[in-house]
């Protein structure tokens, strides 16, 4: 059962239970979705690192990254990319979040999200937030060559926060 | 709901608060959210200068900060800067000065700009070296945010994020387009 969405009907729609994993999240470090139940969490899969303009989507929410923060969520990226590759990145960019690495079996995680591009062989830009029982309450899905921006995600986060603390 | 709806608008609208380049009842508003030190806005610089030229009475033009801070360790600076200069009444005049001189943009060439531009340089390094506009670039940044904004330079048109090419005839294209469409 390594592929749920076999057409790529589209990312996992908001009320699913997001799938668990454990990926690499660096050379010597993996990370399981299921440890961060507590908290919003923000899945943001993407085609690949080392995309060549300065406002990229990984760099743009490494800027966002307190916003997020703000509302005790953790932001993951995830790609095909491998782990060394990631932390070249990440270092390159200053990164200050975890990037995956959905390398092996490749793309499995991205399949199971509605978010891989099976004949180009990498991840779509897709984005989940996750509330603290790990339910997906919102995903979109970008057009490959549009860097979705932060503020779906912001909002996202917003409607979270309102109805976990009713006024 | 999965998807977004429509695109991207801008957030807040234009107010007062805002640096405005052309009269206030032109029937386009192009707004930049931009970084002092980010190549690409260095490249868009001159392409604004050109259509503000081209569409001289037409157009109204405003500029945001979007400083990338952790690819570009100065454009926190440049931005207060040419707020600080803003705060003398010289906004514009530093906001060319830093896009032309984008490779030095160092505190002390900050100050020099600012001595160059006949700002009070006393007060000019203080704000600076006190952060009195660091709390006005982030309203900017995160106005940015939630505009839309995913990358440097991002421009809206009459409100709406343009996902398309900056380069001088597709931008000029697009606005011309804007002022049909404001008739």
């Amino acid at each position: 059962m390594t592929d749920t969405n076999p057409l790529s009907a589209g990312p996992l729609p908001p009320g699913t239970r997001a799938p668990d994993f454990t990926l690499q999240s660096a050379p010597d470090k993996s990370l399981s979705l299921s440890e961060l139940r507590g908290q919003p969490v923000i899945l943001a899969f993407y085609p690949a690192d080392w995309s060549p303009v300065c406002g990229d989507q990984m760099t743009l929410y490494n800027e966002v990254l307190s916003e997020f923060e703000g509302y005790g969520a953790k932001l993951l990226g995830i790609s095909v990319d491998g782990a060394w590759c990631h932390a070249a990145f990440a270092k390159h960019r200053n990164l200050h979040f975890p990037l995956l690495s959905d390398f092996e079996p490749k793309g499995e995680v991205s399949r199971r999200y509605g978010a891989y591009r099976r004949k180009d062989g990498f991840s779509e830009r897709a984005l989940f937030v996750l509330d603290r029982d790990g339910i997906i309450r919102w995903s979109y899905l970008s057009p490959l060559t549009v860097n979705p921006g932060a503020d779906g995600i912001l909002r996202a986060l917003e409607a979270l926060a309102t109805q976990a603390s009713p006024a | 709901m999965s998807r977004r709806q429509g695109a991207a608008q801008l957030t807040p609208p234009v107010t007062a608060r805002d640096h405005v380049q052309g009269p206030a009842d032109a029937p386009v508003t192009l707004v930049e959210y931009g970084d002092y030190e980010c190549p690409h806005c260095g490249r868009a610089y001159p392409i604004v200068k050109a259509v503000q030229k081209l569409m001289a009475g037409r157009l109204r033009f405003v500029f945001r900060n979007f400083p990338l801070r952790e690819v570009h360790p100065h454009a926190e600076h440049a931005a207060e800067a040419a707020e600080a200069a803003g705060g003398q009444g010289k906004f514009w005049d530093m906001h060319d000065r830093l896009f032309e001189r984008q490779f030095a943009l160092d505190d002390e060439n900050l100050i020099e700009y600012a001595a160059e531009l006949g700002l009070d340089v006393e007060r000019f390094a203080e704000e600076l070296a006190e952060g009195v506009y660091a709390p006005r670039v982030r309203e900017d940044f995160r106005s940015g945010v939630l505009s839309g904004v995913n990358g440097t330079p991002t421009f809206f048109i009459n409100g709406v994020r343009d996902d398309d090419s900056w380069e001088l005839e597709p931008l000029l294209a697009a606005l011309e387009e804007a002022v049909v469409a404001s008739r």
